[in-house]
């Protein structure tokens, strides 16, 4: 009796076995987390501190006269609706690709395209911004005419149509491009993940390919599907060099998608002025900045949150 | 075959002579310099010489930089284009010794540069000059005549189509289509930008109420990033016009603009002749020849919209090392050769003949105490 307790007692009282590999592992590892908050902290601090002259000021003194809410207030319109657009544009695209990439073509197509997509994400944005200001604009110039005519009576498409064609709706076209390997990417991972049991039994009961993937695949990556979303968003919302070039922007707070005035989007906004800012119109652009971070934080706590949320019932157990 | 010869060793000779003549004449110029700077032997400069400020003057900076440098190769020179408010507040503060900027210092900063210079007086210079054009894209129209209450009409988006009767009346000879205005500003903040809405605030009358500003006062319109973005956008829209450095006007069409009776094209001279015939601003120290261009001019010749950026530094440095570095570096910038060079590079206006020497007077009295 005594003989069979002692073996069992002795691994609970000794500390695990920890060689000098394990420590300095483990402390590289601890020292990584904290220095990501930090930097996020210092980030967050620099923001607050350079923002607070705007915050304070009266409003006649900040930029355009409107006080800090009427100098953001259009930004932010603008930023969330190139972002928006942009996702409602690239998710399902994303998610057909993906589909098409992990149960439809063939394998040697498949890594081909997987390959090509992923390619996307390589391109700086600034060559986007300029295959957007000389070539997508340009030819998307028709078709603003058309949507001016034949859709004016929505508020998004009430015209008078862009000359230029240098809108929010090809800003939101463009980052839609921008985004799609972000989604596709992550969609493509969890949809090749789908149990294969699941699977198999679907289509063991006569499921065909497309109720095989309605049953079985789409459940299972529905909450991998909204991060790659929202991260994709996050890029969206923050993208700052292709919307500064393809943009017309400075206008206020409208949400015509297709006319030569468009509002402009935050991080353009702060590209655009910046270099020539000085005194409380620094301040002024750092605040808006600082909108930003706040817009970027929420957009991923509530991908936190969907995820969450979902996992529950997803068909992932 | 001989007479070939010697008929070519004459002029060879003729030649040789005149090149002596010349280099001699050359070198009688030199040394009437050297003595007329009077601050020891300029050969030997060194040291440092940081300026900041305006992005308009760095493509003429980069010009005056490399011709500096090849005289005084010892001098380490730096040019930050900061943007021009930056420009004064680090001039002010004393981190750089002289500052480009496309507004004149203001009552509060030029108390504040006094403060800052050894001697408490400063210089401020009206060396770079630039003509912007309103520049245009409409097909079969090379050149129109704009007054600028049309010009403000365009850009306030009153004036909606090419074949306006505001633009067709001072056009009478002009085929003008039916085409729709495309006005373009810049979206970034640009000394452009605000000379351009101070030009159509003074001469637009009631058509044009926006303050000037650096950034484009009016809501609406195209707006496109730099002087090359707007340009980009002007060539690829029919119908767009646009304002921007003339020298940027390449294949488009450019407009002549109403001055009392005529109508001016923008050019190097007709610029160079607005600035000169600008009153100074009243109560302003000696070497300081901030202006207030006349926008409003009836001048023959002379064409209103300009860019003036200055430059403005202290007559007296706290070290001597700086004080020879400026003034050797203005000498430079003001002469001849050195608007020469600036021209080539960024295709502004050569200051003109009674500008020089304007400035050649503030930039002898530079001198270390």
């Amino acid at each position: 009796m005594t003989a069979t307790k002692a073996p069992i007692e002795t691994p609970s009282k000794q500390p695990p076995v920890r060689r000098p590999g394990d420590r300095i592992f483990a402390g590289t590892a601890k020292g990584s987390g904290i220095f990501i908050l930090l930097v996020l902290a210092g980030v967050a601090a620099f923001l607050i501190g350079e923002a607070i002259p705007a915050l304070t000021a009266p409003s006649a003194d900040i930029p355009g006269g409107e006080g800090l809410a009427g100098y953001v207030g259009p930004l932010i319109l603008g930023t969330l609706l190139g972002a928006v657009l942009a996702l409602l544009v690239a998710t399902p695209l994303a998610v057909g690709i993906a589909l098409y990439v992990t149960y439809y073509a063939p394998r040697r197509i498949a890594a081909v395209l997987g390959y090509v997509i992923d390619l996307l994400a390589a391109i700086p944005s600034v060559v986007y911004g300029f295959w957007g200001l000389a070539v997508l604009a340009p030819a998307l110039v028709p078709f603003h005419v058309w949507t001016a005519e034949h859709l004016g009576w929505i508020p998004f498409f009430a015209g008078p149509a862009s000359t230029s064609g240098r809108t929010m709706l090809t800003v939101g076209l463009v980052l839609a491009v921008m985004i799609l390997p972000i989604i596709s990417a992550i969609a493509r991972e969890v949809f090749s993940q789908a149990p294969a049991l699941h699977r198999e039994a679907a289509l063991a009961l006569g499921a065909t390919r497309w109720e095989m993937i309605k049953l079985a695949v789409l459940p299972y990556g529905k909450s991998g599907v909204i991060a790659g979303a929202m991260l994709g968003l996050g890029r969206a919302l923050g993208e700052t060099m292709a919307v500064a070039i393809i943009l017309s922007g400075g206008a206020g707070a409208t949400v015509n998608l297709i006319s030569n005035s468009n509002p402009s989007t935050i991080a353009s906004n702060i590209a655009l002025r910046f270099p020539e800012a000085t005194g409380l119109g620094v301040n002024t652009l750092i605040a808006s900045g600082l909108v930003l971070f706040l817009i970027t934080l929420a957009v991923n706590m509530l991908a936190r949150w969907v995820v969450n949320r979902r996992a529950d019932f997803s068909g992932a157990n | 075959m001989k007479l070939s010869t010697k008929t070519r060793a004459t002029t060879l000779s003729v030649a040789l002579a005149s090149t002596l003549a010349l280099s001699a004449c050359g070198a009688s110029n030199e040394s009437g310099t050297e003595e007329t700077s009077g601050g020891g032997s300029t050969q030997e400069l060194s040291g440092d010489l940081a300026g900041a400020g305006a992005s308009s003057q760095q493509a003429a900076m980069e010009a005056w930089q490399a011709g500096f440098q090849g005289e005084y190769p010892d001098v380490n020179f730096s040019y930050d284009p900061a943007g021009s408010g930056a420009g004064r507040e680090q001039f002010i503060a004393g981190t750089t010794a002289f500052a480009g900027s496309d507004a004149a210092l203001d009552e509060e900063e030029l108390a504040a540069a006094q403060e800052r210079c050894a001697g408490g007086e400063i210089f401020q210079l009206p060396n770079y000059v630039s003509p912007i054009a309103v520049i245009f894209n409409l097909e079969g129209v090379d050149e129109l005549n704009l007054s600028p209450q049309t010009i403000a009409g365009i850009f306030t988006g009153a004036i909606t189509t090419w074949n306006d009767p505001a633009i067709a009346g001072d056009n009478p000879d002009a085929t003008l289509p039916a085409t729709a205005i495309t006005p373009v500003h810049r979206a970034d903040d640009s000394g452009t930008t605000d000379n351009f809405t101070d030009y159509l605030f003074q001469a637009a009358g009631d058509v044009w109420t926006a303050e000037p500003d650096g950034v484009w006062p009016l809501p609406g319109g195209e707006a496109a990033n730099g002087t090359s973005g707007v340009v980009e956008v002007v060539t690829s829209t029919d119908g767009a016009v646009t304002y921007a450095d003339a020298s940027r006007a390449g294949d488009l069409g450019v407009a002549n603009v109403a001055v009392g009776e005529e109508f001016v094209a923008p050019s190097a001279e007709a610029a160079a002749a607005v600035v000169e015939n600008s009153p100074a601003v009243e109560g302003r120290g000696e070497y300081d020849f901030a202006i207030e261009v006349n926008r409003e001019t009836e001048g023959s010749g002379e064409y209103p919209i300009v860019l003036v950026s200055y430059h403005i530094g202290c007559m007296q440095y706290d070290e001597e090392e700086t004080t020879n570095n400026v003034k050797a570096f203005m000498e430079y910038v003001i002469s001849e050769e050195g608007q020469q060079a600036a021209a080539e590079n960024a295709g502004n206006a050569p200051i003109s003949e009674s500008l020089r020497e304007q400035a050649q007077t503030a930039v002898e009295a530079i001198a270390a105490g």
